[in-house]
C-alpha cells in the first residue's frame, strides 16, 4: 500500500542531445569552488497555486519545491546555490527558454527552471538544468506524483542534477534512521527515529520504555535490523518501517547483538555472546538457519559485508586490542587489515566497495577515518573527543556518524549529535534532529 | 576447560597486580583508583551488611584484581546462605569505547564475574548475565576517575 504512495511517475522529456565539453564536478577532491548554480523557483500557475495551498498549506509549493533543490544542492558542499534576489528573469519565461546573458551576468554557471501542475489531483513537475556558458539545455525531465510527496520530487530533481553534473548517482532521495536521545547521561531514554535525509518528517518509531540501539537498514527495503532490550533481553530485532511489525530474530540463549543485512537484504549478519565470548553468525531471513562464522575466543563483532557479500570485515581483540580484520563470507581465511597506531572499530565496507570505513582511538582522540581493503592508504577525516559508527550515503560519498561531548566538571554538558563529513574530508556538517542523536544509518535511493 | 579458564584468570590478575603495583607509586594522587581500577567506595551498595554489590576493571581488562575477587567471595558465601536468591550479573564499560565492542566487554567482564562465582559453589542457574556496555553509566563525568567507576560488574538481586 505504502509502496504505491511512493511511486513515482518518471518521464523523460527530451532525450538531451549527446554534447561534450559541458559543466562538470569533480567530487573526488575538496571542492573548494563550489559551481554557482541557480535554481529558479519552479513557476507555478494561479489555479494550481489555490489547489496545492488548499491541499498542503503551501502558499507557493513552486518556490517551495526549489528551497529543497537549493538546500540539498548546498548541503552537499558541490553547489553555490545564487541568491534569487539577483535573478533577473521571470521563473515562468526562464524555463521556456532562458535569456543566457542574464544568467551569465550574475555568474551562474547552471541554471535549474521549472513548472509545477496541478491535473487530476496529482502534482505534476517538470524541471529543466541549463548549461549557462554553453547556452544549452542539458537535461529534461517531468514527474506525476501525490501532491503528499512533494518534499521528494524536489529530492529526486537534486539526484538528477547531481548525477548530470557529477556522473555519479545522487543521495538526496533517502532516509536516516537514527537513535533518539534524551534524558540524563547515566539514564539515557532511547528511541528509534526516521527522518528524511534533510531532516524533514523526522518520525518516532518507539515510544522510549527500553533501550533500542545500532538501528541498521536493509540496503534493498525500508526494512531495518536492531538491538532493543525489550523485557530486558538484549535481542536483535527486525522492523518493516512500513507497517509497524517487529520480530525477534536474534533469539539465542544469550545476547544478540551488532546486527547488519547482507547486501542482498536476505540475512543478517550479528554477533551473539556467550560465557564471555562473542561471535559472528548468519541467519537467512527466509528459512531461519543459523551460521556460525567466527570461531576465536576473543571478542569479535560489529561485522560489515562488502557489497559484493563475498566478504565480510569485522572487529576483533584477539591480537589483544580492538582491530579490524576481514575473512571470506565462510568465515575462511582470516586476515588483519587496521596496523596503524592505535585501535580501530566499527569497519563499515563502502557501497562502492573500494574502501571501510572506521573508528580509530589513538591517544585520547577518537577518528573516522577510511582504509583500502586491505588495509593501506589509511586516512583520517575528523578528529574529536568521541565519535564513532560512520554509515555511507548510498553512493558512497558522504559519511554520517554520532559525536558525543565531553562532559565538565559536574558530569554535566553532555550531548550526542549526528555529522556528516564528504569522504574527501571536507563539508563537515551537524546534521539537526529535534532530539539529541546516535547510531545513525543511511537507507539506499528510495526512487531510481 | 572451566579449570583452565579460571587459572588463566588468576595468572593475568596477578600479572596485572605487578604492573598496577608498579606503576601505583608514580599514578595514584586520588586515592581512589589503583592503575586506572576504581579503589573507592562512593558507588558501591550493598547485598547484605559486609557484601559489597559490584566489582571494578581496568580499561580493556575483565581480569578480576585482588579486591574484586574478594568482594566475590563475600557474595558467594551470601548467596550460599541464601538459597532461594537469584542474580543478575550487569556488565558495564566506560564511554571510551565503541557501542558495539562495548556490549561484548560488558559481556565478558559479568562472566568473569559469574564464573568466580561459580568456584565458590553457586549454581549456573542462579546466576544470569547482562550486558548493558556503555549504556549505563553511574558517574556522568568524563574524567579517568568517572570512568574508573562505570567499568564494572554489578550483582542484583533478581527475586
Amino acid at each position: 500500500m505504502m509502496k504505491k504512495f511512493l511511486f513515482i511517475n518518471i518521464l523523460l522529456l527530451f532525450i538531451p542531445f549527446k554534447s561534450f565539453a559541458l559543466i562538470e564536478v569533480d567530487i573526488t577532491r575538496g571542492n573548494l569552488n563550489p559551481l554557482p548554480i541557480a535554481v529558479s523557483p519552479l513557476s507555478i500557475d494561479e489555479n494550481s497555486r489555490k489547489n496545492f495551498e488548499k491541499i498542503l498549506q503551501k502558499d507557493n509549493l513552486g518556490s517551495e519545491i526549489s528551497i529543497i533543490v537549493e538546500n540539498n544542492l548546498k548541503t552537499s558542499g558541490l553547489f553555490n546555490p545564487l541568491d534569487k534576489n539577483a535573478f533577473l528573469q521571470a521563473p515562468d519565461i526562464a524555463n521556456l527558454k532562458p535569456r543566457f546573458e542574464d544568467w551569465n551576468l550574475i555568474k551562474a554557471q547552471a541554471l535549474i527552471t521549472g513548472k509545477v501542475t496541478f491535473k487530476d489531483e496529482k502534482l505534476r513537475v517538470e524541471f529543466r538544468l541549463w548549461d549557462i556558458l554553453a547556452g544549452k539545455e542539458m537535461m529534461a525531465l517531468a514527474f506525476t506524483t501525490v501532491p503528499n510527496n512533494w518534499r521528494r520530487v524536489g529530492h529526486i530533481i537534486t539526484d538528477k542534477v547531481y548525477e548530470r553534473l557529477t556522473g555519479e548517482k545522487g543521495y538526496f532521495d533517502t532516509r536516516i534512521i537514527y537513535v533518539a536521545e534524551e534524558g540524563p547521561k547515566t539514564k539515557r531514554i532511547k528511541k528509534l527515529a526516521i527522518m528524511d535525509q534533510d531532516g524533514a518528517n523526522n518520525k518516532f518509531l518507539t515510544l522510549g520504555n527500553e533501550l533500542v540501539l545500532t538501528p541498521r537498514f536493509n540496503p534493498t527495503s525500508q526494512m531495518v535490523t536492531y538491538l532493543s532490550y525489550f523485557r530486558n533481553l538484549p535481542r536483535v530485532y527486525l522492523l518493516d518501517i512500513e507497517t509497524g511489525t517487529q520480530e525477534v530474530v536474534g533469539d539465542f540463549p544469550g545476547m544478540t547483538f551488532a546486527p547488519r543485512f547482507s547486501p542482498d537484504g536476505k540475512k543478517i549478519i550479528m554477533s551473539f555472546a556467550k560465557d564471555g565470548n562473542s561471535e559472528i553468525y548468519t541467519m537467512d531471513l527466509e528459512n531461519r538457519i543459523v551460521e556460525k562464522i567466527t570461531n576465536h575466543p576473543s571478542i569479535d563483532t560489529s561485522p560489515s559485508y562488502s557489497p559484493d557479500g563475498k566478504f565480510i570485515s569485522f572487529n576483533s581483540d584477539r591480537s589483544g586490542y580492538q582491530q579490524i580484520y576481514i575473512m571470506n563470507s565462510d568465515g575462511s581465511n582470516v586476515k588483519r587489515i587496521s596496523f596503524g597506531k592505535g585501535i580501530y572499530g566499527t569497519p563499515n565496507w563502502s557501497p562502492r566497495g573500494d574502501l571501510i570505513a572506521f573508528t580509530k582511538l589513538h591517544k585520547g582522540k577518537f577518528y573516522i577515518g577510511v582504509m583500502r581493503t586491505d588495509g593501506s592508504g589509511e586516512r583520517l577525516l575528523t578528529e574529536n573527543f568521541y565519535q564513532e559508527a560512520p554509515s555511507w550515503s548510498p553512493n558512497g560519498r558522504v559519511l554520517i556518524f554520532y559525536r558525543e561531548t565531553k562532559t565538565d566538571a559536574n558530569g554535566d554538558g553532555f550531548s550526542a549529535k549526528l555529522w556528516s563529513i564528504d569522504l574527501t574530508g571536507y563539508n563537515e556538517r551537524l546534521v539537526k534532529t529535534p532530539t539529541d542523536g546516535s547510531d545513525p544509518s543511511w537507507s539506499s535511493l528510495l526512487s531510481n | 576447560m572451566k579449570l583452565d579458564k579460571i587459572l588463566k584468570n588468576v595468572l593475568l590478575a596477578l600479572a596485572a597486580c605487578l604492573v598496577l603495583s608498579a606503576c601505583a607509586t608514580q599514578k595514584v594522587s586520588t586515592g581512589q583508583m589503583q592503575g586506572d581500577v576504581y579503589t573507592g567506595t562512593d558507588t558501591i551498595e550493598y547485598l547484605a551488611s559486609g557484601v559489597p554489590d559490584r566489582v571494578f576493571f581496568a580499561t580493556n581488562e575483565s581480569v578480576l584484581t585482588t579486591a574484586s575477587r574478594e568482594t566475590l567471595r563475600k557474595q558467594a558465601a551470601w548467596l550460599r546462605k541464601n538459597s532461594n536468591i537469584t542474580v543478575v550479573l550487569e556488565g558495564h564499560a566506560d564511554e571510551r569505547g565503541t557501542r558495539e565492542y562495548n556490549l561484548a566487554l560488558g559481556e565478558r567482564r559479568a562472566n568473569a564475574a559469574k564464573d568466580y562465582l561459580m568456584t565458590y559453589g553457586i549454581s549456573s542457574d542462579r546466576i544470569s548475565v547482562l550486558s548493558y556496555g556503555k549504556e549505563r553509566p553511574v558517574d556522568s563525568g568524563s574524567n579517568p576517575l568517572a570512568w574508573s567507576k562505570n567499568r564494572r560488574s554489578v550483582t542484583v538481586k533478581a527475586n
